[in-house]
């Protein structure tokens, strides 16, 4: 047990601390932090941060050199996250393609679809998206009726995909579809990269609870991609779209579990300000914040260390989502209290546009957490039977 | 960074494993709750000659082997996962650490080899009928100079108290209130003026008392009157140790439960198939987990020695604290009627998680000192 830098680690840190106090400035150093994944304030400045991280290598820290990364090691993720969020630096753009597409190409891609699109992931050049939920395959994933049929060296894709995150920043989408409509549920379907912008593809946003829309509906008509576009085998992609999962419930969420420490800290600082931190259940509640945040560092440090040694995540990775998701929704509610009153207002004129504060957002956004991703209920489900060996439900 | 067991520990773990399994099976937990010492000499022996537990973690320039609190938090969780009926929690966690944190080197060399050597059983006596935690509550008063110190007043709540041959009491000096003044003494157990009352406790399988002093003859240790950041440490390190032994228990009775679930048969399927009795046990999984990871790390910072321990301590007690009594109840729910019988273990351990909450100040208390210690 030991929770101290190596002097390389060290090192390390010192580049990371260095490279941000040097490029963090200007209208970057003033986007700050916050926000999460799905967070569109501010795209297009986040974006060119993005490029910048990207030139010097920080995006894909963790890919082997031949692919631009630097082949850096857990402890050094979690450093560069580490320092990353002291710094306050922009939330990242790039979840759905640097966290969840990239690695998952690692693992399955061929050289050929690797040295494709590795590189525009780093350059910021293309963004992704996530084709897995579908208005009847919800919780359910493996009923997914987006269909692929080949024609000549092309696919050609119908359905329609729904919660779909950022689809319309993205030029990408790694989508799961049917390509063997005769097959059982998890068989027949495959993992397909689907090109965002042609005529076959259109994204209609979803207006949320939040007033914002980053979520949308995508409508495949006719969209076409390469033949070659579709990472591991054709109706095999069950597999791949579950080791996509895996990133999303595990180590993509580590630099999201760093950034949580400093909404916890902003919150007491409200509280600080607003004086309710002169009541001994709001302090309470403060107090269970920090402690759950802490608690999610050393769960995020023992499953590192676990991944180091065994290589492998496992099922394990759904207690990590389903407590940050639960555990992001309560620091919500307890911003609520922290507000009081003035939570009965939002920022803007009245008419205007419904525009919520920081601590609001929270409130809200939270609520899709332990929805997506798997809901809590699946998470639940997963731990019972794959951690725990219960049996499982019968099924119709 | 590494957040694991080394092989050396994982394998001091199994040895105590193996030890608890075979000397406190759930039987030998039922004779000896019903005894009004609490414990088997013959095993308390044996933990000290066979595996040398009491000396753990005492400086080996003081008989001990010189490990930190992370062994000992394994040796705490592996008696917390059996209820071990023995005096380990009070000799080597609670009075050897006041004694190590608050004795000068020459009264160390003096108290700290009987405890290691499994010989001397200690108790360390602060809370009083008040029952508070903290500095405040400590209203007994010493007088005295140099090495002669007489006490008056009640211990309450003190853990084998009554079977202790050395008991370290905390006092105050008089006219002082607050952290000032707060003094150590070591008294003997069978010291002329101190009458010791064993308690009915509510968990059975640790024994409390109540120590009545009128004009008892006591000698200081360290400097009286600067006895609180010892305390204060003390209890820190008392709190990580108790989460650790904690964490043992919860472990337990998450595989009680799930055990049975998987073999309880009722509307033509085990239980553990319902989403209803699968998703209780998920969630005391995520908690068990989460306390583990809580509890490890304090260890950590308790072996450390580093300034982080203030901060984590009130934090794993918090969370060890609900986590466990969560874990308990959900037990006896899952087990249905037989769940609530005196013949099931389920209720031991219900107790034990109740007693040790509440023992050292309870999640609301350390989630309080917690806030005061970040600064909220």
């Amino acid at each position: 047990m030991d929770f101290l830098d190596t002097p390389a680690e060290a090192a390390f840190r010192d580049e990371v601390r260095t490279w941000l106090a040097d490029h963090l400035v200007g209208e970057f150093a003033e986007l700050g932090g916050g926000g999460g994944p799905s967070d569109e304030t501010a795209w297009e400045l986040r974006v060119e941060w993005e490029k910048l991280l990207g030139r010097d290598r920080w995006v894909g820290l963790d890919w082997p050199e031949e692919y631009g990364g630097r082949n850096a090691s857990f402890a050094e993720q979690i450093i560069f996250s580490e320092e990353y969020a002291k710094a306050d630096a922009p939330t990242r753009v790039s979840f759905f393609g640097e966290g969840l597409f990239a690695p998952t190409l690692l693992a399955y891609g061929t050289e050929e679809q690797k040295r494709r699109f590795l590189p525009k992931i780093q350059a910021a050049e293309e963004l992704w998206c996530q084709g897995y939920s579908e208005p009847n395959a919800g919780s359910d994933l493996s009923n997914v009726q987006t269909r692929a049929l080949l024609d000549g060296d092309q696919w050609v894709v119908n359905g329609q995909k729904v919660w779909t995150t950022l689809a319309h920043r993205a030029q990408w989408c790694f989508a799961v579809v049917r390509t063997d409509p005769d097959a059982p549920a998890h068989k027949g379907l495959s993992y397909v990269l689907v090109p965002m912008h042609q005529t076959g593809v259109s994204v209609r946003p979803l207006k949320q609870m939040t007033g914002t829309a980053e979520f949308n509906e995508v409508f495949f008509d006719d969209a076409r991609t390469d033949k070659a576009n579709v990472v591991g085998e054709v109706n095999d992609g069950w597999k791949v779209a579950m080791a996509t999962l895996g990133f999303e419930r595990g180590t993509a969420f580590l630099a999201q579990q760093i950034a949580f420490q400093r909404e916890v800290s902003d919150l007491i600082d409200v509280a600080h300000k607003n004086g309710a931190t002169d009541e001994a259940a709001i302090r309470q509640e403060l107090a269970d914040a920090y402690v759950g945040v802490q608690i999610m560092k050393y769960n995020g440090l023992r499953m590192l260390t676990k991944l180091v040694k065994t290589g492998v995540l496992g099922p394990e990775s759904s207690i990590g989502k389903l407590y940050w998701s639960s555990w992001h929704r309560r620091l919500g509610e307890i911003a609520m209290h922290v507000l009081g009153t003035d939570g009965l207002l939002v920022e803007g004129e009245p008419g205007g546009d419904y525009a919520l504060n920081e601590l609001e957002r929270t409130f809200m956004v939270s609520r899709s957490e332990t929805i997506y991703a798997g809901a809590s209920e699946i998470q639940r489900n997963i731990i019972g039977e794959r951690v725990l060996g219960l049996p499982r439900e019968p099924r119709a | 960074m590494n957040f694991a067991f080394s092989e050396e520990q994982e394998q001091l773990r199994e040895a105590v494993r193996r030890f608890m399994e075979a000397k406190s099976p759930s039987s030998e937990v039922r004779r000896l709750m019903e005894t009004t010492e609490g414990y088997d000499e013959a095993v308390w022996k044996q933990m000290a000659q066979e595996l040398g537990l009491q000396s753990l973690h005492i400086p080996e320039a003081h008989g001990g082997q010189g490990f930190t609190f992370v062994e000992l938090g394994i040796v705490l969780e592996e008696m917390g996962r059996v209820l071990l009926c023995a005096p380990y929690f009070s000799t080597v966690v609670l009075a050897a650490d006041a004694i190590m944190n608050a004795g000068t080197d020459a009264q160390q060399g003096e108290l700290l080899p009987g405890i290691a050597s499994g010989e001397t059983i200690a108790a360390l006596a602060f809370t009083e009928p008040n029952g508070r935690w903290d500095a405040s509550g400590i209203t007994m008063e010493a007088s005295g100079s140099g090495d002669s110190y007489q006490l008056s007043g009640t211990k309450m709540f003190v853990i084998d108290g009554h079977t202790a041959n050395t008991i370290i009491t905390v006092a105050r000096l008089s006219g002082t209130s607050g952290e000032d003044g707060i003094s150590f003494f070591a008294v003997d157990g069978d010291a002329s003026g101190l009458t010791r009352t064993p308690l009915a406790t509510m968990d059975q399988t640790r024994k409390q008392a109540r120590l009545d002093f009128s004009d008892v003859a006591a000698r200081p240790l360290g400097e009286p009157g600067a006895g609180w950041a010892a305390l204060s440490k003390t209890l820190d390190q008392a709190a990580v140790g108790l989460s650790n032994e904690m964490v043992g228990g919860a472990q337990k009775v998450l595989e009680m439960a799930v055990d049975y679930a998987k073999v309880r048969v009722q509307f033509g399927r085990p239980i553990g198939s319902f989403q209803a009795i699968k998703h209780k046990c998920a969630d005391m999984l995520l908690e068990v987990e989460s306390a583990k990871s809580a509890a490890y790390y304090a260890a950590w910072a308790a072996a450390e020695d580093n300034e982080e321990l203030p901060v984590v301590a009130s934090l794993a007690k918090a969370y060890c604290s609900d986590a466990y009594f969560h874990a308990a109840a959900e037990n006896i729910q899952i087990h249905g009627g037989i769940g609530f019988t005196w013949e099931h273990d389920a209720h031991l351990y219900f107790k034990r998680a109740k007693s040790s909450e509440i023992l050292l100040g309870d999640a609301t208390y350390h989630r309080e000192l917690l806030a005061q210690r970040i600064g909220i």
